[in-house]
């Protein structure tokens, strides 16, 4: 069996919000297999960006634990996630989140530094190279187009090489050609470098290319998922 | 139509409150404030010296001659005319206490007054007496009171004896306020008052000594004062006319100057705050871009648009300028107490118009100026905006119409200022320091981005240094908002910084190093070969100069009255010391024309100093015409000589052939070069052996000069810290507005592995670099400002002083440093996933 590289138990996430408290992920368990491309799906506001931020130690759970690549993510401190991330961990979002003030180049590269590499900006370069935007390196967000910004997040989520990805409808600002352009980026990668994805889609054709989907409803897994991971 | 429709959305808009306007109305109530308060200081002292013009004047009129008493016709005239006549001598002595070596001494102010004064006002004393029952004395010695400052100098207590010449006093009380002490001016010993009768037998008024005597007259009904004037004109030669109309003309000058500089300073603020309220007007605009889009859309036309915003900023300017112009004139009423106590002039405070329409007019005009451009961008806010996910920016400049509209205005503000000061060089002055600072300060800040671009590479492997050189150089940096804020504060500080280090140095280090130790006045002819001896037989006295000193006022030139040819020239106005000389002194270039005959005894001829001789028009051959002691001697001008007065050592104006002044009554003035060291025992030995002769210490003179600028540096420092207060928080504005950035670029720095220590040591190095850029600037910018004044105004050497400087960018660095990281605990203490989210 493959070994587990992602490990949620009985996870639950609640917000104090204007209304009160607000219990948006209601026990969560589920494990994903390294290598795993798994797709979670869900209507609108039903916990599946939540559950991607619980993964990536973005957000911290409210009860149960979760685990990655053998840490308990619950245990660690901010400084101690960033640390984690920064080895095992690469996030692509719906709005990109580029960083304005610096060029592409300057954005893949900066995990990298932060990962202590000595050839961040050749390693950075590459990448962007690979995902087709050499000439775009010195450019800032705001000369580029919105699939060439998604080129650039997902060449900087995955430049550093991490053994998860988590995607959070990387799409979803997308026209349906750069859409597609960026689903088979991101699919190689999982393919090539043997990276986890968990990729939070609405698009049931881009969950079909995964290898599992487990849907969420107000908080909770579908039944039949949760069947799936008690057997 | 488009008004009224306008209006009613401007006030629905403003239902959101002023939350998004904090910095722009504190950046308009701090400048209006500041001037107005100023202004209202400079209005009270006007006031307060038009009320209390004649208290301060001694009377309503001062006729003041020099080293002489009014002769019998002229003292007649003035009890013809005036209900009441005070005669007071004013000169310098010194004052000692005790005997022997164990003696002190201290230079003094001398008053000597009659039995009427003071005319006006009271004299008031410690312990409390009336100022006849003091002047009587007790013991059989005459009665004199002393400022408190001479009698701690000299270890002094009431009922104490000291000797002024060779006269013994009692000090009966110790002199609290004289009504007539603002008129007087600079004065280099604390005050004595003594009765003219005491000095019958002291020595110290005699023929030839320096004194002046001053009468003042207090007139019957409603004497015209012109008439007056014009009658005392005819009558008396080399005479010094003052009314209660313009009881202390110096003090007036010396306030409105400086309170000019002060506005001027205020204006500098209102332009620092200029920054903050353009950047506040923009933010708040770009905010409202989907309100104005959908505006658009539902109809409304870019004048409508325009008209609603234009109205919304005016409503706040209003509130900035009436919360600004309230402070700043009910701080001076309430702190009246302690303004006053520090003023040297009366003053009254009260809520005065005018400088509340001035600084009304000034904050309208900046607001405008600062508004505009943003405001004007408005109009070209598409409806498309509404569906494009950033919305639009709009960049670049705006329609040329309000690119000429903002220029006039910059005019309008410049005149203004000059026409309401009346000062239009040093006005026009400083607004283009102003500008040039702010086009430094903006050139700096493109600068520091190319810089910081340039740098980046060679930060590659150091992700907090090249965070933070990214950060500067980057699209949407807080580069130009920070240096601009900062800079131009810090600016003004450091050039006041710069003139006041090269004026201290000027004075207390490079002149002592030429100048003599004392000047000894008022020694007698018959006293001179003596006073020569002794001190050559001094061996710590290295050099002595002396020279006959007259003073006199030159009243024509070539047969007109002087002014006709020379205007308002400073050796016009008053009288000038006049020396004699058979031969060229020691060391003499004569520039033009040529020195007299040995043993001339023909037409008077007079040697006039070059630089003033040219800068009156004089040439070799004129005539001028000279009073000295009430008698007029025309004498030609037949040489120029250079004269330099920056060695403080004995420097005439005019020097005449010794029969021209043969039989005028007349004293000697030495200047006496020695070691520091042996100055006390010079000091006890001269005024021993010649009580008659004060002795003025220059170290003391050029302390007091110090003091006297210290004081001025003081005030300007508070006008240039209440703008560097407004830089401040145009900097806090600027970092608040960049906090939402800031938070959301640390949330993806985390997600990318950022430790909150790397992106805490990215924030303060950025701070750092942009206060340090802001510093530079400054000192630069300041500098060039220093070496001006210095160079053209002072004429002093300027050398550039490195420890202020060094204040002023470890003060921007600081600056920038702790609002920054104040910033910081927000972005870094947020959780990435919701700030992420609230983008999605």
């Amino acid at each position: 069996m493959a070994e587990t590289i992602l490990s949620l138990r009985d996870a639950r996430l609640s917000l104090d919000g204007n209304a009160g408290r607000v219990d948006i992920l209601k026990g969560i368990t589920l494990d994903i297999a390294r290598g795993e491309a798994l797709g979670l799906v869900g209507p609108s506001g039903s916990g599946k960006s939540s559950l991607l931020m619980l993964l990536g130690g973005l957000e911290r759970a409210t009860g149960g634990d979760v685990a990655a690549v053998g840490n308990d993510l619950t245990a660690l401190g901010e400084d101690a996630l960033a640390r984690f991330r920064r080895k095992h961990m690469g996030v692509v979002f719906q709005s990109f989140h580029l960083i304005s003030t610096m060029t592409a180049l300057e954005n893949v590269a900066t995990p990298l530094e932060l990962a202590g590499a000595d050839d961040a900006f050749d390693r950075a370069g590459e990448e962007l190279a690979a995902m087709g935007l050499e000439d775009r390196i010195h450019h800032y967000p705001s000369q580029l187009s919105g699939g060439e910004q998604q080129r650039v997040a997902l060449a900087r989520a995955a430049a550093p090489r991490p053994d998860i990805l988590l995607a959070d409808e990387p799409t979803g600002n997308l026209d349906v050609a750069n859409g597609e352009a960026i689903m088979d980026l991101l699919f190689g990668l999982n393919a090539r470098h043997a990276a986890t994805l968990v990729l939070v889609t609405h698009a049931p054709e881009l969950a079909a290319r995964c290898d599992r989907v487990v849907r969420l409803f107000d908080g909770q897994l579908a039944p039949e998922d949760r069947q799936a991971v008690a057997v | 139509m488009s008004l009224r429709v306008a209006s009613r959305i401007a006030r629905r808009e403003l239902r959101g409150g002023i939350r998004g306007f904090r910095v722009f109305l504190a950046c308009l109530i701090l400048g209006v404030a500041a001037i107005t308060a100023v202004g209202s200081v400079r209005e009270a002292i006007r006031a307060g010296l038009e009320r209390e013009g004649a208290t301060i004047l001694g009377g309503d009129v001062d006729l003041e001659l020099t080293y002489r008493f009014a002769g019998e016709e002229e003292r007649a005239w003035m009890d013809g005319v005036a209900a009441e006549v005070a005669e007071l001598v004013d000169f310098r002595s010194m004052a000692v206490f005790g005997s022997g070596d164990a003696a002190e001494r201290g230079l003094t102010q001398v008053k000597a007054v009659d039995d009427s004064y003071p005319l006006l006002g009271h004299v008031v004393l410690e312990p409390d007496m009336p100022i006849g029952t003091a002047l009587d004395g007790k013991n059989g010695l005459p009665g004199a009171v002393m400022a408190p400052l001479l009698m701690a100098r000299l270890g002094m207590e009431p009922g104490d004896r000291f000797r002024m010449g060779t006269q013994d006093f009692i000090l009966m009380a110790a002199l609290v306020h004289e009504p007539d002490d603002a008129g007087g001016g600079f004065g280099l010993g604390p005050r004595t008052i003594v009765r003219t009768a005491a000095l019958e037998n002291s020595g110290l008024i005699q023929t030839g000594t320096l004194f002046e005597t001053n009468y003042k007259l207090r007139l019957a009904g409603t004497t015209d004062l012109d008439v007056l004037k014009a009658e005392a004109d005819e009558l008396f030669t080399g005479i010094r006319w003052r009314d209660r109309r313009n009881g202390a003309p110096g003090v007036q000058v010396f306030v409105d100057r400086l309170s000019t500089f002060l506005v001027l300073v205020g204006l500098a603020g209102l332009a620092v705050g200029g920054v903050g309220i353009s950047a506040a007007v923009t933010a708040y605009l770009e905010q409202k871009t989907a309100v104005i889009a959908t505006l658009k859309t539902l109809g409304a036309d870019g004048r409508t648009i325009f008209q609603t915003y234009f109205l919304q900023i005016g409503a706040l300017t209003v509130l900035g300028i009436v919360i600004g112009i309230a402070a700043g004139s009910l701080a001076p009423v309430l702190l009246a107490s302690v303004i006053e106590e520090r003023l040297p002039v009366p003053a009254v405070f009260a809520l005065h118009p005018r400088p509340l329409a001035e600084a009304a007019l000034y904050g309208t005009l900046t607001a405008l100026i600062f508004t505009l451009w943003p405001l004007a961008r408005v109009e070209e806010v598409r409806a498309a905006a509404l569906f494009r996910a950033n919305g639009e920016r709009q960049r670049g400049l705006p329609r040329v119409a309000w690119i000429g509209l903002t220029l006039l205005l910059v005019v309008g503000l410049v005149s203004l200022a000059a026409a309401l000061s009346g000062l239009w060089i040093l006005t026009l002055a400083t607004a283009g320091g102003l500008i040039g600072a702010f086009a430094l300060l903006a050139l700096a800040a493109r600068g520091i981005q190319v810089l910081a671009r340039r740098l980046a590479p060679a930060a590659r492997g150091l992700s907090a240094v090249r965070l933070a050189l990214g950060a500067v150089s980057g699209p949407g940096s807080e580069a130009t908002s920070v240096v601009l804020s900062l800079g131009l504060g810090l600016t003004v500080l450091a050039a006041i910084g710069q003139i006041d280090a090269n004026l201290r140095n000027a004075i207390a280090q490079d002149l002592p190093e030429r100048a003599p130790a004392f000047f000894m006045v008022d020694i007698q002819p018959d006293q001179m070969d003596g006073f020569r001896t002794r001190l050559f037989d001094n061996p710590a006295v290295s050099q002595i100069e002396s020279a006959p000193m007259l003073r006199g006022i030159i009243t024509e030139i070539n047969g007109r009255p002087a002014s006709e040819t020379g205007g308002d020239h400073w050796v016009l106005q008053g009288d000038r010391g006049v020396t004699y000389s058979d031969r060229p002194p020691d060391g003499t270039v004569i520039t033009h024309g040529e020195w007299w005959p040995q043993g001339h005894q023909g037409a008077p001829q007079v040697s006039f100093a070059t630089e003033e001789a040219l800068e009156l028009g004089l040439a070799i051959g004129d005539e001028i015409t000279v009073n000295i002691l009430g008698r007029d001697i025309t004498a030609q001008v037949t040489s120029f000589r250079e004269v330099d007065f920056s060695t403080a050592g004995i420097g005439f104006i005019l020097s005449m052939n010794p029969g021209a002044l043969a039989g005028a009554p007349h004293s000697f003035i030495s200047t006496v070069y020695a070691d520091a060291a042996a100055e006390a025992e010079i000091l006890r030995d001269v005024s021993s052996t010649y009580p008659n002769v004060t002795a003025i210490r220059v170290r003391d003179a050029i302390s007091r000069v110090a003091e006297i600028l210290a004081g001025i540096a003081a005030a300007i420092t508070y006008g240039a810290l209440a703008t560097l207060l407004t830089g401040i928080v145009v900097l806090i504005g600027a970092v608040a507005a960049g906090a939402h950035a800031r938070t959301y670029e640390a949330a993806v720095l985390k997600t990318l592995g950022a430790t909150r220590k790397t992106i805490l040591r990215s924030f303060a190095m950025r701070s750092a670099v942009l206060g340090a850029a802001a510093g530079i600037v400054a000192i630069i910018a300041g500098g060039l400002a220093g070496w001006g004044v210095m160079h053209f105004v002072m004429d002093v050497e300027y050398g550039f002083e490195p420890v202020s400087a060094l204040l002023i960018v470890a003060g921007g660095v600081a600056a920038t440093l702790a609002a920054g990281l104040v910033f910081a605990w927000g972005p870094l203490s947020a959780r990435p996933a919701r700030i992420l989210r609230a983008r999605e």
